[in-house]
């Protein structure tokens, strides 16, 4: 697990005056299941391309197995790509698809019948090899295209986008379906997807893209639970982005109220963003005869809460009620297994381990970074 | 039910067309192919191709449509290639350019390649004045071989180019990825891919070169006579509808099997590129 197999170096890509790669490195372990995660134009796909070698890079490096490969063809890669919309070839049986790869490099056929017949178990379209592409559904040639590319016993497989094409149910089948491809081919899954949740679900790593930077790296929880920025926090799920005050450490300012915290070392009044997701909202109602005097001298903030507000909309989505709450000037978003009627006046407290500490960005330009989907 | 009734009525001008213009015609070509003067059954005209004249001018028709078939080919599937590879929004542009000289009249373009081709014709001329050998090129097969892919080059380019821009970019970069190499990619996957537009490019190319008449008066100087020319001397100067029309129906069967035999190759039957 601990080994890099590729080795981004550095790279940078501009198409004529758009540059959609900047100086990014990233190192790929082996055996890992890295996902590249962002909105449309962030350079996701480019990256791809440029490992599968459809693309090279303006400036920089790609070292595959400690071999500079920047240069190298395609089809002299030991990797296989899986395309958005399948790709097969229309003109050849299922059967014939899969070969195709085996074909070229001058396989016995006795060797090619066998991992046809292995792919297609795999991927279970036992009885599928006669057919042609058009006759299988988009869930079925999505499976086949991926049968196309494992037969060939890559290193490493891109997937572009595979599931994109395909509807909800359908999606999160082949998501497991994929999980479980994974752990049987014992291979490096490099994936690139826009939807948060499919990262989610299946990645070792999530690499969080935005106009051809690295936002963020790690693990899925890392990436849900300690957003390095506002736009991680955006991207990856629901959550309340607030602009607040660092008092000292383990203390914050939201919305003019005082929250204890975790975090340290931001310094002592400094500008932050807090992250907040909807689903670590705590809300308790406030029944109507309660007076602000006696909401002011409460000392347990877990009784009126700390920052009262009222219900404005509610949404039932099936696992949780969705709410927005309008609190101190903020409109505040609330996920919740109990229903507050709108217009209920509640208290608002959040705990201090849920509290996420972010620095403000630095510069204009990455203050410009915005969700677009 | 009711729109189902409109629709009839909607088709009725255009079958009033194919029975006038199509219907009606072929019928009548049948019916003078297979009378005689008198208006008596025979096969006689039909079978007047195998008089050695005839039968000599569709063996020459026949070769040099295929050899001009077959340049058309060579010449427009590169181009179509290229201009396919090229993802530029030029590319219309230099297609348009191809088939430009469709605008331009049919035998307008003939007469121009007779003052180029002339034993004193513009080619020789500059020949001549680079002190390089003239040519004998006019009223020769290899003339009307020249204005054959020039007046019927952009019906091969068209279809071509139509298919091969259609292909997906990541099926070919699929079949780059499992290990083809560009020739490879070309012929396992660009060509087969392409099938319909080569059927219909060959069938557009084919049939009005093998049944010119005018490219080979104008470029043949009337010496070489094509199966066109013969068929349209019969109508015109010998007035022998029955003869003329006998020889249309041989032409007419060629066509059909030329139609056949490349369908053969396509094995979806969509040679409907255009």
């Amino acid at each position: 697990m601990s080994k890099h197999l590729i080795d981004l170096q550095n790279i940078s890509k501009s198409y004529g005056s758009n540059l959609v790669l900047d100086e990014m490195n990233l190192y790929i372990r082996e055996n890992e299941f890295l996902t590249l995660l962002g909105p449309s134009g962030c350079g996701k796909t480019t990256t791809l391309r440029i490992i599968g070698g459809f693309e090279s890079p303006d400036v920089g490096k790609v070292i595959f197995d400690g071999t500079d490969i920047t240069k190298l063809a395609p089809n002299k890669r030991q990797l296989n790509t899986v395309f958005q919309k399948y790709a097969l070839f229309t003109h050849m049986t299922i059967a014939e698809n899969i070969a195709f790869g085996l074909k070229i490099k001058k396989k016995s056929k006795s060797y090619i019948d066998d991992k046809i017949k292995y792919a297609l178990k795999l991927v279970n379209l036992e009885d599928y090899g006669n057919r042609y592409p058009e006759s299988l559904s988009g869930g079925q040639q999505q499976r086949i295209a991926i049968a196309r590319a494992i037969v060939n016993e890559p290193k490493v497989l891109l997937l572009d986008e595979p599931l994109g094409a395909l509807d909800l149910k359908l999606r999160q089948d082949m998501q497991y379906e994929l999980i479980r491809l994974k752990k049987e081919l014992g291979i490096t899954f490099i994936y690139v997807t826009h939807d948060q949740e499919e990262a989610l679900t299946m990645s070792d790593t999530i690499v969080v893209m935005n106009q051809g930077y690295i936002q963020q790296i790690g693990t899925p929880e890392m990436i849900y639970n300690e957003p390095e920025n506002a736009f991680v926090a955006d991207f990856i799920g629901d959550s309340n982005i607030i602009s607040s005050t660092m008092i000292r450490d383990e203390l914050v300012e939201i919305l003019g109220v005082k929250f204890p915290c975790v975090d340290k070392d931001f310094g002592e009044n400094k500008p932050v963003d807090v992250v907040i997701r909807p689903e670590d909202v705590e809300m308790t109602v406030i029944p109507e005869n309660v007076t602000d005097e006696e909401i002011a001298a409460a000392n347990d903030p877990s009784k009126y809460g700390r920052i009262q507000g009222v219900v404005t909309h509610l949404i039932f989505k099936g696992v949780h009620y969705e709410m927005e709450v309008m609190a101190n000037g903020f409109e505040w978003l609330v996920h919740s297994t109990s229903m507050f009627a709108v217009g209920q006046k509640v208290g608002i407290n959040v705990d201090p381990f849920n509290i996420q500490i972010m620095n403000k960005p630095e510069s204009e330009d990455e203050e410009a970074v915005g969700v677009e989907e | 039910m009711k729109s189902n009734k409109y629709i009839k009525l909607l088709s009725a001008p255009y079958i009033i067309w194919a029975v006038a213009f199509i219907i009606i015609p072929l019928v009548m070509v049948f019916y003078y192919g297979l009378t005689d003067k008198d208006g008596a059954f025979t096969f006689a005209n039909v079978l007047n191709i195998s008089r050695p004249e005839h039968f000599k001018s569709l063996y020459l028709a026949l070769i040099l449509a295929l050899i001009s078939t077959v340049i058309c080919m060579l010449l427009a599937y590169p181009l179509a290639l290229i201009l396919s590879g090229m993802k530029t929004k030029n590319d219309h542009l230099i297609v348009f350019i191809f088939i430009l000289p469709m605008w331009m009249n049919f035998l307008l373009r003939t007469m121009a390649w007779q003052t180029l081709l002339e034993n004193d014709g513009v080619i020789n001329n500059v020949l001549s004045f680079l002190h390089l050998p003239t040519l004998h090129i006019i009223n020769t097969p290899a003339a009307i071989v020249f204005g054959m892919i020039y007046n019927f080059l952009p019906f091969m380019i068209l279809p071509l180019y139509n298919v091969i821009s259609k292909i997906d970019v990541n099926v070919l970069n699929a079949a780059r990825d499992l290990g083809a190499n560009p020739v490879q990619t070309l012929t396992r996957i660009i060509l087969p891919l392409s099938v319909p537009g080569i059927i219909s490019g060959i069938t557009m190319v084919f049939v009005p070169s093998l049944t010119t008449f005018v490219v080979s008066e104008m470029l043949g100087g009337s010496k070489i006579l094509l199966i066109g020319n013969v068929i349209e001397q019969e109508f015109t100067q010998n007035s022998n509808w029955n003869l003329g029309s006998g020889l249309s129906i041989v032409l007419m069967v060629f066509i059909i099997i030329s139609m056949v035999v490349t369908s053969i190759y396509d094995k979806e039957g969509e040679g409907n590129a255009l």
